[in-house]
């Protein structure tokens, strides 16, 4: 591999743990906060404070509905979801905590390291909803307890199948840059969306950046958000999306569109989204009713059912007609290396893409 | 009371105080603070460097760097270009519409100025839909006729061109209404001479008409051209898919995490130089050619008859009229009702799921609506005072220094919106004025942004009311408010009106300063629209941007009734 200089340093980095693995190494306090119930005093000072305030990079159709099912299960209180990339989260929130300006309660971001950032920045509150207490794995809660994955899922390639055949789709990443995709890909922006990031460090680290230098010479249609790809596809304004999101795809294909996942063969981008809460939230009490709601079984077999994403939660099912986690040859991901990295990764892809 | 204009020099004040001297203070000050804090925290973030001390070398970087050369190339290019394209579809269609008989001329005014309504964000969002190269609706039906390829396209608006002609289309109304206003006013008579003299059709244009219409034509391509290079929305929407920067966006860009301001900083000061050289230029230009502005009312101009050509010049003004309004209102009244935004509503495709998702699923509308609605209101009012205070400061030359305060009122048309919403953010989000984060803000940027606009329509407004009758009233013993109040005021109804929806149009349409500082408590709807954009939510957009177009032409067509009726109470009055 002709990889650059991140890409060799990522070699060394490089360790097999999710979320977690990645908090382990930046552990501050001793010991994770007491496993929080759900009881009725929370849900009344819940009401009194009348809302939550969600920023997410959860497609927006998606997280509006966690935000109504929330609604619906604790009427009084409303959710209010905030959703962009989680790039641009991340420069909202800073922005507006360099102004003292504290508006956000609970963060999910599709971009892991953002989480122990925020962490190490001191920001986030510990809570720890009591099924993360008592069923999620190790791997999948920050030892600290100040976030948890709320949601799983892949970042892939897909194409529409009313514009190319399924034996002459793309089966990997290598693919994508013969000749016959020139113009005919849109991908998404890692200096928008943490699932691009995420992917693009992946990507880069075990394919190399020579990867992304030949694809940038395929002339792309280039969004930004990773939920946009699918609908671009789905739209047939291009035949294949090189990266985006794998919960859309689905969706769009229950849905009846023309559409069609593909797993590449060097193995595929694994995202993880956690849910973290804020120390300076200005609705505390809504914040962690709204964070135990999101990691109840019900919210994550919503997420999985209509959403199209994966579950960490043990009790959920996955969905008929989907190809299940396990079957999947799965690239690891590291978020303790795209903290480290995510800057230079955004700077180089520029230099590639030119925007 | 000794900087009473000198038409009154026996006037005294007999009794009540005359707040006047306090209050011009006062509007001096809060222009000060509107407009030279946020450029002196702009030039000093560009010249120092992440210590704060003097440097030079964030200038180096732009000069040096192909990431920042390469935009400054491309916006002036865009620029240059869509200023000529606005021209030279703007100024033939400005003299149909006012010298020729082509029918339905009220029509094709009112349909500019829906064009002029739209916000250029929105229509780049409409021409996604109609001309994305495979998807678009256009391309579809290009196919469709021509049996071409599954992969070949006609349009394709992710590029230069499209961008071009996406800014154009949304820019050329500013063209097109300085050209048929100055064509209005024109006077036959001159024309009449030449022609009496013996000139033909075609010399009375080339040394009456066409000559006397340049001035306007000139500014009105200035002013595209300024529109061009400072638009952001469309830029962002059309360009970066393309993969390309112009300025505005390269300066957003700036402020993705981690923030480096002290570029922004840098980068915006060549927008806002070229600004004032070319206001600069155009008043030269146009100072030596003031003789043409020709204000005599001695006769009405003369109107030039088409014969049979008159359809076939509505007809080239209806399809120059289908790229800013027809086709974009009908791709977003599609997308609204359409399962999929690419295919054209059908009976099975047909689906009120958009409506229902944007009005009471997405919980972000609510709140946009409302504080868009509140910044509209409150910037359109507060602007129009300010701009009432100054415009009558200066035209009654009432107190010393008023060249001050007018040219401070205008000095905001050399200031791109974002280069504006940079500049305020590093004026509040520190002590002692910490705003960022409330709708003050954003209130701020807007009637700053607005001001120029008003302040000249105003100004305009009173140079034609004569002080004769103010000062009936002071020497009656009235103060100056009072005078203004009971005299004056009545008599510029409908100019306030008109400025006040002109700003509040403003308002619905900026999307450049807000996209710098809003928060997710202040957003309102151009930044939803962007941010539904990004995320792909065409259907979204569709349904909450004819909302939109709604709301601005009910308050549009509001204002003009009451408008109508106040200028028939005045000639009554008169």
């Amino acid at each position: 591999m002709k990889g650059s200089k991140i890409s060799r340093r990522d070699m060394v980095i490089g360790s097999g743990a999710l979320a977690a693995g990645a908090a382990f190494s930046t552990r501050v306090l001793s010991a994770a906060p007491p496993s929080s119930p759900v009881t009725p005093a929370l849900i009344e000072a819940a009401k009194k404070e009348g809302k939550a305030v969600w920023y997410t990079s959860i497609d927006l159709k998606l997280s509006e509905q966690i935000g109504k099912a929330f609604e619906a299960k604790y009427p009084g209180v409303t959710c209010q979801v905030e959703r962009s990339g989680a790039e641009r989260l991340l420069q909202r929130i800073n922005q507006e905590y360099s102004a003292n300006v504290h508006a956000v309660d609970v963060v999910n971001s599709s971009d892991a390291a953002l989480l122990i950032y925020w962490k190490n920045q001191g920001m986030l509150a510990p809570y720890v909803p009591e099924d993360v207490a008592k069923f999620y794995p190790p791997e999948h809660k920050d030892p600290d307890g100040t976030f948890a994955s709320f949601r799983v899922y892949l970042c892939i390639i897909a194409y529409n199948t009313s514009l190319v055949k399924k034996e002459d789709a793309p089966k990997s990443f290598a693919d994508l840059l013969l000749p016959q995709w020139k113009s005919k890909i849109v991908k998404a922006h890692p200096g928008y969306s943490g699932t691009i990031l995420t992917a693009t460090y992946q990507c880069s680290r075990d394919l190399g950046w020579g990867y992304f230098e030949k694809l940038a010479q395929q002339n792309v249609l280039q969004v930004q958000s990773a939920a946009d790809p699918p609908k671009k596809i789905a739209l047939g304004e291009r035949a294949v999306m090189a990266d985006g999101v794998e919960y859309i795809i689905f969706a769009e294909k229950e849905r009846g569109q023309p559409v069609e996942p593909v797993y590449a063969t060097e193995g595929t981008p694994l995202i993880v989204g956690p849910n973290g809460l804020f120390k300076a939230a200005p609705h505390p009490n809504a914040a962690r009713l709204f964070q135990s709601f999101c990691f109840s079984p019900e919210c994550q077999q919503l997420c999985i059912d209509i959403g199209g994403l994966r579950s960490a939660h043990p009790q959920t099912k996955e969905h008929p007609g989907r190809t299940p986690l396990s079957q999947i040859k799965l690239m690891k991901d590291d978020p303790a290396a795209v903290l480290k990295l995510g800057e230079q990764i955004k700077a180089h892809y520029v230099k590639l893409f030119h925007v | 009371m000794t900087a009473i204009a000198s038409t009154t020099p026996v006037a005294k004040r007999r009794y009540g105080f005359d707040l006047s001297k306090p209050v011009l203070l006062l509007f001096a000050a809060v222009l000060c603070v509107l407009i030279v804090m946020p450029l002196s925290w702009l030039v000093y973030y560009a010249f120092t460097d992440k210590n704060g001390a003097f440097s030079v070398a964030n200038f180096g970087r732009l000069v040096s760097d192909a990431d920042f050369l390469d935009p400054l190339l491309t916006t002036f290019a865009l620029a240059t270009l869509s200023a000529i394209i606005c021209c030279a579809v703007a100024a033939p269609m400005g003299w149909l519409v006012a010298r020729t008989d082509m029918p339905l001329r009220r029509t094709v005014r009112i349909l500019v100025t829906a064009s002029f309504v739209t916000p250029p964000f929105l229509g780049a969002i409409a021409w996604e839909l109609l001309a994305a190269p495979n998807s678009g609706l256009l391309n579809q039906l290009y196919r469709e006729i021509t049996g071409a390829a599954a992969d070949s396209h006609l349009l394709n608006i992710y590029s230069f061109a499209g961008l071009v002609f996406v800014i154009s289309c949304y820019t050329f109304p500013y063209v097109f209404v300085l050209v048929a206003n100055a064509l209005d006013r024109t006077p036959g008579d001159l024309e009449d001479a030449s022609a009496i003299l013996g000139g033909s059709t075609w010399d009375t244009a080339r040394r009456i008409t066409i000559p006397l219409a340049l001035p306007a034509l000139l500014a009105g391509a200035l002013v595209a051209f300024l529109q061009a290079m400072t638009l952001f929305g469309s830029p962002a929407i059309l360009a970066m898919p393309a993969g390309f920067h112009t300025m505005t966006t390269k300066i957003w860009s700036l402020f993705q995490f981690p923030p480096k301001p002290e570029l922004a900083a840098a980068a915006s000061l060549p927008l806002l130089v070229l600004t004032v050289i070319l206001l600069r230029a155009e008043h030269m230009v146009l100072g030596r050619r003031g003789y043409s502005v020709v204000g005599g009312k001695n006769s009405e101009p003369r109107i030039v008859k088409l014969g049979l050509w008159r359809w076939a010049m509505l007809a080239v003004a209806m399809i120059v009229l289908m790229c800013p309004v027809f086709l974009p209102y009908f791709a977003l009244l599609n997308a609204s009702f359409s399962k999929i935004a690419s295919h054209l509503v059908s009976l099975h495709n047909f689906t009120l799921q958009n409506v229902h998702f944007v009005f009471f699923e997405l919980s972000a509308t609510q709140l946009a609506l409302r504080n868009t609605f509140i910044l509209g209101t409150l910037a359109a009012t507060a602007g129009t005072i300010l701009a009432l205070v100054i415009a009558y400061v200066h035209t009654r030359q009432a107190v010393t220094g008023y060249r001050v305060l007018g040219f401070l009122a205008t000095a905001p048309v050399a200031i791109p919106g974002i280069v504006l919403g940079v500049g305020l953010f590093f004026t509040y989000t520190r002590p002692p004025f910490v705003l960022y984060g409330t709708l003050w803000i954003l209130l701020i940027a807007f009637v700053t942004l607005a001001m120029p606009a008003a302040y000249q329509q105003l100004q305009s407004a009173f140079r034609s009311v004569h002080p004769e009758l103010e000062d009936a009233s002071r020497i009656l013993g009235a103060t100056r408010l009072r005078a203004l109040w009971q005299i004056t005021a009545p008599l510029l109804r409908t100019s306030v009106i008109a400025t006040w929806c002109f700003i509040f149009v403003g308002v619905i349409r900026e999307l450049s300063a807000a996209i710098m500082l809003f928060t997710s408590q202040t957003k309102v709807l151009s930044v939803l629209i962007y941010d539904l954009n990004e995320s792909g939510d065409l259907a979204a957009i569709s349904v909450l941007g004819l909302f939109m177009l709604v709301l601005t032409f009910t308050i549009v067509a509001l204002a003009n009734t009451l408008r109508g009726r106040n200028a028939r109470r005045n000639m009554a009055v008169g």
